[in-house]
């Protein structure tokens, strides 16, 4: 009996090793080198994504992502640079997309004049995009996507 | 309360009434330096004379220029503190400063007119910040950004009032390759540059530097 508990354990014990290797290797390491005093090269800096092309969302309340250069652009308690072509007097000149109604409203829900102060900071949920490969493997999936079955076995929409 | 009557003219005197002007110029006449300065030369020759006066000339002009490129440097202009402590430190996170092919534009590129005669007028202004250095109007960080609005906008008023010619000392519309800016960027250069309907300055503000509140400036919320 005795010996036998001890194979189990060390099996046990191998098993766990392993899979904890196994985890390791699964995930790329996201804080630093190790030890986390050495020195590494930085990575390159990525290319920004500056083609123009609206970005499909992923989900309808989605903020949309930028799909312009945004480098140098004030953004702070002096100047707001987006608003000069995305606040709806200027979406003419600029035929950039309006800001969405929701940004016209306070927290309580009631409707301003113009854009709610929480919404001043774009960047807070607006961003842009670079040609980065991202580190893990992404597992969303689209609601279109998920029901997409569903939808075929019901004739769909 | 009336005028007391101007007295009759002096008959004995050649000009009636010299005027004020007259009167300085006679004035000055009886001054010894004056009198000298106006009198033929009596030892030199006329050769040292002209030549001499030639070659100070080029003496005096020389160093007139010198010394007006002296004071139209970077390096100059961040020798006192109001321009390195705040306008040069936000210069030197923009492009203008550090790009991938390595042009730089320093102050006088875009603040002082490479143009002879405008760049004296600007000079001439420039005197006024030696006024407002020697007696600290911009002294600290906040008398700094309680001046900015003023100040951002001498300077859009002036390339406004030149068609952005500082910029396009270097950025021609002739030499603008569309098709290798992005689409929006062509789009709005084809609409507003090229008709001259509006200028670089009109868009592009706080590019080298950080921006005043914007309030009521036109193009901004």
């Amino acid at each position: 009996m005795r010996p036998r508990l001890k194979l189990l354990a060390a099996a046990l014990l191998a098993i766990c090793a392993a899979a904890g290797t196994l985890m390791a290797q699964d995930a790329p390491r996201l804080t630093g080198p190790e030890p986390f005093t050495r020195e590494t090269t930085a990575p390159p800096m990525q290319r920004a994504v500056t083609n123009d092309v609206r970005v499909r969302r992923n989900y309808p309340d989605q903020p949309p992502l930028i799909p312009h250069a945004i480098e140098g652009y004030a953004l702070d308690l002096n100047a707001n640079k987006c608003m000069s072509c995305h606040a709806r007097r200027f979406t003419e000149q600029s035929q950039a997309p309006m800001v969405s109604v929701t940004h016209f409203q306070d927290r309580e829900g009631n409707t301003l004049g113009g854009l709610s102060p929480r919404r001043y900071v774009c960047l807070s949920c607006h961003v842009p995009q670079t040609e980065a490969r991202p580190l893990v493997e992404n597992r969303f999936t689209d609601m279109d996507a998920l029901t997409q079955t569903e939808r075929s076995g019901r004739g769909g929409r | 309360m009336t005028r007391p009557e101007a007295p009759p003219p002096d008959p004995s005197r050649p000009n009636p009434s010299p005027g004020r002007l007259g009167r300085t110029w006679q004035w000055a006449r009886g001054n010894v330096l004056v009198r000298t300065a106006l009198s033929p030369a009596t030892h030199y020759s006329l050769a040292f004379l002209t030549l001499g006066g030639f070659l100070m000339g080029v003496v005096f002009w020389g160093g007139f220029n010198t010394a007006l490129e002296a004071t139209n440097r970077t390096d100059f202009c961040v020798s006192c503190h109001e321009m390195r402590d705040n306008v040069f430190q936000e210069l030197q996170n923009t492009v203008h400063f550090t790009n991938r092919s390595g042009v730089r534009a320093g102050c006088p590129d875009c603040h002082v007119p490479h143009e002879w005669t405008n760049k004296i007028g600007r000079k001439m202004q420039a005197s006024m910040e030696v006024w407002g250095h020697i007696f600290g109007t911009l002294a600290t960080r906040e008398d700094f950004l309680a001046n900015r609005r003023r100040m951002a906008e001498h300077e859009w008023t002036r390339m406004s009032a030149n068609d952005s010619l500082e910029c396009r000392n270097c950025h021609s519309t002739g030499s603008m390759d569309l098709s290798k800016q992005n689409p929006r960027a062509a789009a709005a250069h084809e609409r507003f540059l090229f008709t001259g309907e509006k200028t670089c300055i009109d868009c592009h503000k706080g590019i080298a530097h950080k921006l005043p509140d914007m309030t009521g400036v036109p193009g901004w919320r």
